[in-house]
């Protein structure tokens, strides 16, 4: 795994795309969590109630638990807890803390004009 | 702490076998160590001005300006980990990535791909862009943690390094959370037991940027590299040491082809043995003179004088006696090459030739502009630990003069001789006197360092030059007070018997 996990090339995009069976708008998102910590809670309370309410039925979120995956957090460089990576769309985002920012999170996800 | 202590316990022989390593005479034994507990670094020099090692179970802040080696130090500490002592290491790398790693520190012989390999040691390269983050509340570093952890599991780290862990500052966005963190990571590194050694830069106010050392109480030490007159310089100092003594001086080193080499200074105590062998000069008449035996073993012989006045015959002469007597010996040469050299002493009758090729002599020529003079020690005595010499020439000592003050160069002979007397070596250094000053001037100021000396001159008396030879002082024997003649032909050197007024000798 590369150092940012990015996307390299327009085929490897689309393979990704239609891997997730959507076409444009669709979200890609990971959120990496330290087990059941207060922050990470919430993280996961937060998260969930964006995606309900702005992205509806076109978004996919993966919730990893750092403690059982620490190769995949290495190759994600992952240092924080909790952290939500966006993997798509492009580009890759990294959002650390408890996602309790609402507004910087919308931003950060092109849902919000900055 | 005593969960740590016990754990650690296993420490204390290796450390102690360590320091009868290299620098065997040299150790300067801080008293009071029994409340720590020091885990060796098989780092040349460093182990004896830490009196043992870095703090066991404990954190270490290596402090230092870009460039000074603290990357090389951390990584050489695990390296001599798990060759020398059987721990393995974990390097955390912030700045370079594993390869970078790789690269930099084989040219000083490690090979960390073996390391790896063979599971002793794992490097994690940890990036972190500023860029790629979006602070949207409160996080922690547990991910930090948890790669640590299982970094240390994995190849069961009794050692770890962190370099540089201030590039958290710069990458994450809150201090706040960063400086907390960090204070728990230590307490954390603590906790596991391993020993520890973080790397951070210099501040302009305070130790480090960051001020790390607040989080440190256990260890810190200071890198610097600097320069004068050209030269340039490596210093180590040891700030801080909690629970036990330690050098205070400013230690230099080197970083050289096995890695890194720390000069004790200070730390040479007046305790070697006094041999009462003695050895030949090489010119049976000098040995006459010096109570008809010779010099003693082991001790160091200063052959001064002006330009032309035989100083180099005598050390040729000497390292020839030596060989004669199936020894080894070693001859430094900073004037001439040893081509030159063997030449130019077949013409006085004596073949060192002979005992270049039996491998018995190995004659050693450099400019002493080569490099600093910290580097032409470590230089030394890498090349006698290697060789095992039972006698050496420096030829002439004065060559130093150009490369520091008269302080540093006194300073480095003496540290030489200490190093020669501990192994038992005899040598014989040559000094230049300039013309102009009086006879009995030494440059460098070393003539009380010496035990015995001998003095060349050149006379002028009815239209001739006519070579002298007395002994200016031999500590612990009966020697001759008069002064010889001294002559050079193809057969070799010559001294009068008599002394030129015709009275005996002593």
């Amino acid at each position: 795994m590369s150092d940012d996990d990015g996307i390299e090339s327009v085929e490897e995009f689309e393979a990704v795309v239609s891997e997730v069976g959507a076409g444009e708008g669709m979200y890609v998102l990971r959120l990496y969590m330290a087990g059941l910590t207060p922050n990470s809670r919430r993280a996961l309370e937060n998260i969930k109630e964006i995606c309900e309410k702005y992205l509806a039925g076109r978004y996919e979120l993966e919730v990893i638990d750092i403690y059982q995956e620490p190769v995949l957090s290495r190759g994600e460089q992952i240092i924080a807890a909790p952290t939500l990576v966006k993997q798509l769309p492009p580009p890759l985002r990294k959002f650390i803390g408890d996602l309790s920012d609402t507004e910087r999170v919308l931003v950060g996800l092109d849902l919000k004009a900055r | 702490m005593e969960f740590t202590l016990a754990l650690r316990a296993c420490g204390i022989a290796s450390g102690a076998e360590n320091l009868g390593k290299g620098w065997a005479m040299a150790i300067e034994t801080p008293g009071g160590d029994q409340g720590i507990t020091k885990s060796p670094t098989g780092i040349t020099g460093l182990d004896q001005v830490t009196g043992g090692g870095l703090p066991a179970g404990r954190i270490t802040l290596l402090v230092g300006g870009p460039g000074c080696g603290k990357t090389l130090l951390a990584m050489e500490f695990l390296v001599r980990g798990v060759t020398d002592y059987g721990e393995p290491g974990v390097f955390i790398a912030f700045e370079e990535t594993e390869q970078e790693l790789r690269e930099n520190v084989a040219t000083l012989g490690f090979d960390l791909d073996h390391l790896i390999e063979e599971g002793g040691m794992h490097i994690d390269h940890v990036s972190i862009d500023r860029s790629e983050f979006e602070e949207t509340g409160e996080f922690d570093l547990e991910g930090l943690f948890i790669r640590l952890g299982y970094a240390i599991d994995k190849v069961s780290a009794r050692r770890v390094a962190i370099d540089t862990i201030e590039t958290l500052f710069a990458g994450l966005p809150n201090e706040a959370i960063v400086r907390s963190e960090i204070r728990r990571l230590f307490r954390w590194l603590r906790d596991r037991g391993v020993t520890c050694v973080v790397t951070g830069e210099r501040g302009s106010t305070t130790i480090t940027r960051y001020g790390l050392e607040e989080y440190v109480s256990d260890c810190v030490i200071a890198l610097d590299h600097r320069v004068t007159e050209q030269v340039s310089t490596r210093r180590m100092r040891i700030v801080k040491y909690r629970g036990t003594g330690h050098g205070t001086n400013e230690y230099p080193f080197i970083i050289g082809g096995r890695g890194i080499s720390v000069l004790p200074i200070t730390s040479m105590k007046l305790e070697h043995e006094a041999l009462t062998e003695r050895v030949s000069t090489g010119v049976g008449q000098l040995d006459t003179m010096l109570g008809g035996e010779g010099y003693f073993r082991g001790s160091t012989v200063l052959v001064s004088g002006t330009a032309g006045t035989g100083k180099t015959s005598l050390a040729a002469a000497f390292v020839n006696a030596a060989c004669a007597r199936a020894e080894r010996a070693l001859f430094f040469a900073f004037e001439e090459s040893p081509a030159q050299l063997l030449r130019n002493m077949l013409s006085i009758g004596i073949d060192l030739q002979q005992w270049v090729d039996s491998g018995q002599l190995r004659v050693i020529a450099n400019r002493p502009q080569t490099y600093g003079i910290e580097t032409h020690l470590v230089d030394m005595h890498r090349e006698i630990d290697d060789f095992q010499p039972r006698v050496i020439a420096i030829d002439p000592a004065t060559s130093f003069t150009s490369l520091g003050d008269f302080f540093q160069v006194t300073a480095m002979v003496s540290r030489l001789i200490d190093y020669f007397k501990s192994k038992g070596i005899t040598a014989l250094f040559t000094n230049l006197t300039p013309g102009a000053a009086a006879v009995e001037t030494t440059e460098a100021g070393v003539s009380s360092l010496m035990d015995t000396w001998v003095l060349t001159a050149v006379e002028e008396s009815n239209g001739e030059r006519k070579r002298k030879i007395s002994i200016v002082k031999s500590r612990g024997m009966e020697h001759s007070n008069r002064i010889h003649d001294f002559l050079m032909s193809e057969r070799g050197i010559l001294i009068s018997e008599r002394a030129p007024s015709g009275e005996e000798t002593r």
